[in-house]
């Protein structure tokens, strides 16, 4: 049943048009800046190898209340990336199963936020102690 | 007729790989790195010293860990960023994906060669 | 006698024969606090305007038929109440990604040709005789399969999906679901045959995850989970595929 003359609609607009279309683009927003933070770093490797001269202008830069507001701003988007990636990690696996019953899958979601907050603590305790 | 299987899972696992490290360790790092360290605020800012992070970066370890991060961030954002022009209808071609990924394999070295040359 | 409450509803017209594009056409429709939006069309079709065309069967969402998109959501009529959208109005268009065949009705060739590449149907793992009895399975091997095998193929997972709006060629989120219902079937071997579909570009590879479709899927099949775990399945055959024959051991 091809239709004669059937209508074929336009997306354009579509990531606006609904709230959760909003959602999903600005969680595939939070990419730029996650990458934005890997150049940083990867600058301060560069200047790291070109020794300590290099490397202390890289560090006095960071200092720079521009670097830190900025870095605010990536704070706030790689954290959106942590909490939006284990709202959809449940999506990406079997659904897991206790004694028989189904666990709902935001447990799974649940467990992966625990992981970050342990993870970010573990880093926190090993940078201050050695 | 056979259809023509897709070389997406070089890209995927690695875009995996990378999102899930930025969700475990993205937001310390940047708070660290980027704020409390610089700030000086709930850590001394010496934790970012020349001596103490070329320490870390010359043992293999630190190594790893700085490459993970770098490399795989990369792949991540390069890998999402390309398929977001889809998502907004800007055709994103061959040469597109080359600069994406190429970003990438570019950034992974550069990243490669400062941790080789910062040695043992 | 009270005067019997009405709504607004906007429905979306189109008659090839006639129209070069679509447009709204808004009916007054009076309404009682249980009456779905496919009620209010059926009023509207008996009483207000014969010409309006929709699909409809079941009326009791199992048959899939009657699949809309109701103020930019798609829904079944059949289970959408218009007394959830006062004070506002109620518009209706037919299911995003689909052509228009006429008012609110879709061609939906494209899906059923999916569902047929997906092979649809038991794979036996040896011709099994029927004296050597039936297959057995457990409640747990049930449990495995049983949500994606819900699915009524209502199409409201392909108009929530923008990927398969960007690219009808996608496969789409109803027929993974249904190719992941015969894989995790304990009664079915066909996986190799079905991995071809898997692995295109257009296979699960097309899905960025936005997850729109389990969201408003009205049974509960999780068409999203099923694309995405067949990812893993994919990748594991791209890499693995020198080491372990394609398919492999379920």
């Amino acid at each position: 049943m091809t239709g004669r003359k059937a209508y074929v609609r336009s997306m354009t607009g579509w990531w606006w048009r609904n709230p959760f279309f909003v959602r999903y683009m600005l969680r595939e927003l939070t990419a730029p800046f996650v990458a934005v933070y890997a150049v940083i770093l990867l600058v301060g490797l560069a200047r790291l190898a070109q020794g300590e001269a290099a490397y202390n202008a890289w560090l006095a830069t960071l200092r720079h209340p521009a670097s830190i507001l900025f870095h605010w701003l990536l704070f706030i988007a790689i954290t959106y990336h942590a909490i939006t990636l284990w709202k959809v990690m449940p999506k990406t696996m079997a659904r897991l199963r206790l004694a028989g019953r189904a666990l709902p899958e935001f447990t799974v979601t649940l467990c992966g936020w625990l992981a970050t907050l342990t993870a970010s603590v573990a880093f926190y305790v090993l940078v201050l102690r050695s | 007729m056979t259809t023509k299987r897709s070389n997406a899972p070089i890209f995927w696992v690695l875009f995996g790989a990378g999102g899930a490290l930025a969700a475990l360790v993205g937001p310390i790092l940047v708070l660290v790195t980027g704020i409390i360290a610089p700030v000086g605020i709930w850590m001394p800012q010496s934790v970012l010293a020349y001596e103490r992070v070329l320490g870390f970066a010359q043992h293999w370890a630190g190594k790893a860990f700085l490459l993970a991060v770098v490399s795989l961030f990369l792949w991540h954002a390069a890998h999402r960023i390309f398929h977001s022009l889809h998502d907004v209808e800007i055709h994103a071609g061959a040469g597109t994906k080359l600069l994406c990924y190429g970003s990438a394999l570019f950034g992974t070295a550069i990243a490669a060669a400062a941790l080789i040359d910062i040695g043992f | 006698m009270a005067e019997p409450r009405t709504i607004e509803m906007e429905v979306l017209r189109y008659h090839p024969e006639r129209d070069f594009e679509p447009h709204f056409q808004s009916y007054r429709v009076p309404f009682t606090h249980d009456m779905s939006v496919l009620q209010g069309l059926q009023y509207i079709k008996d009483h207000l305007d014969g010409s309006l065309t929709f699909r409809w069967s079941c009326r009791m969402a199992v048959c899939g038929s009657c699949g809309h998109m109701v103020n930019g959501v798609p829904r079944l009529s059949c289970s959408t109440f218009l007394r959830d959208y006062l004070p506002g109005k109620v518009r209706l268009e037919p299911l995003n990604h689909f052509p228009i065949v006429r008012d609110l009705a879709i061609d939906q060739s494209d899906f059923l040709k999916k569902l047929e590449a997906i092979k649809p149907y038991l794979y036996p793992a040896e011709d099994k005789p029927v004296e050597s009895g039936e297959y057995l399975q457990t409640p747990e091997q049930l449990e495995r399969f049983y949500p994606f095998s819900q699915c009524i193929n209502c199409l409201l997972c392909y108009s929530a999906c923008p990927q398969y709006g960007l690219n009808p060629g996608f496969i789409g989120p109803g027929a993974m679901a249904l190719l992941h219902r015969y894989n995790t079937d304990s009664r079915d071997a066909g996986r190799a045959e079905r991995m071809e579909v898997v692995n295109a570009e257009e296979g699960v590879w097309s899905c960025t995850l936005v997850g729109y479709c389990s969201e408003v899927c009205p049974k509960g099949v999780n068409p999203a989970n099923a694309v995405n775990q067949n990812k893993v399945t994919s990748a594991l055959d791209y890499f693995l595929r020198f080491v372990m024959p394609r398919g492999g051991r379920r």
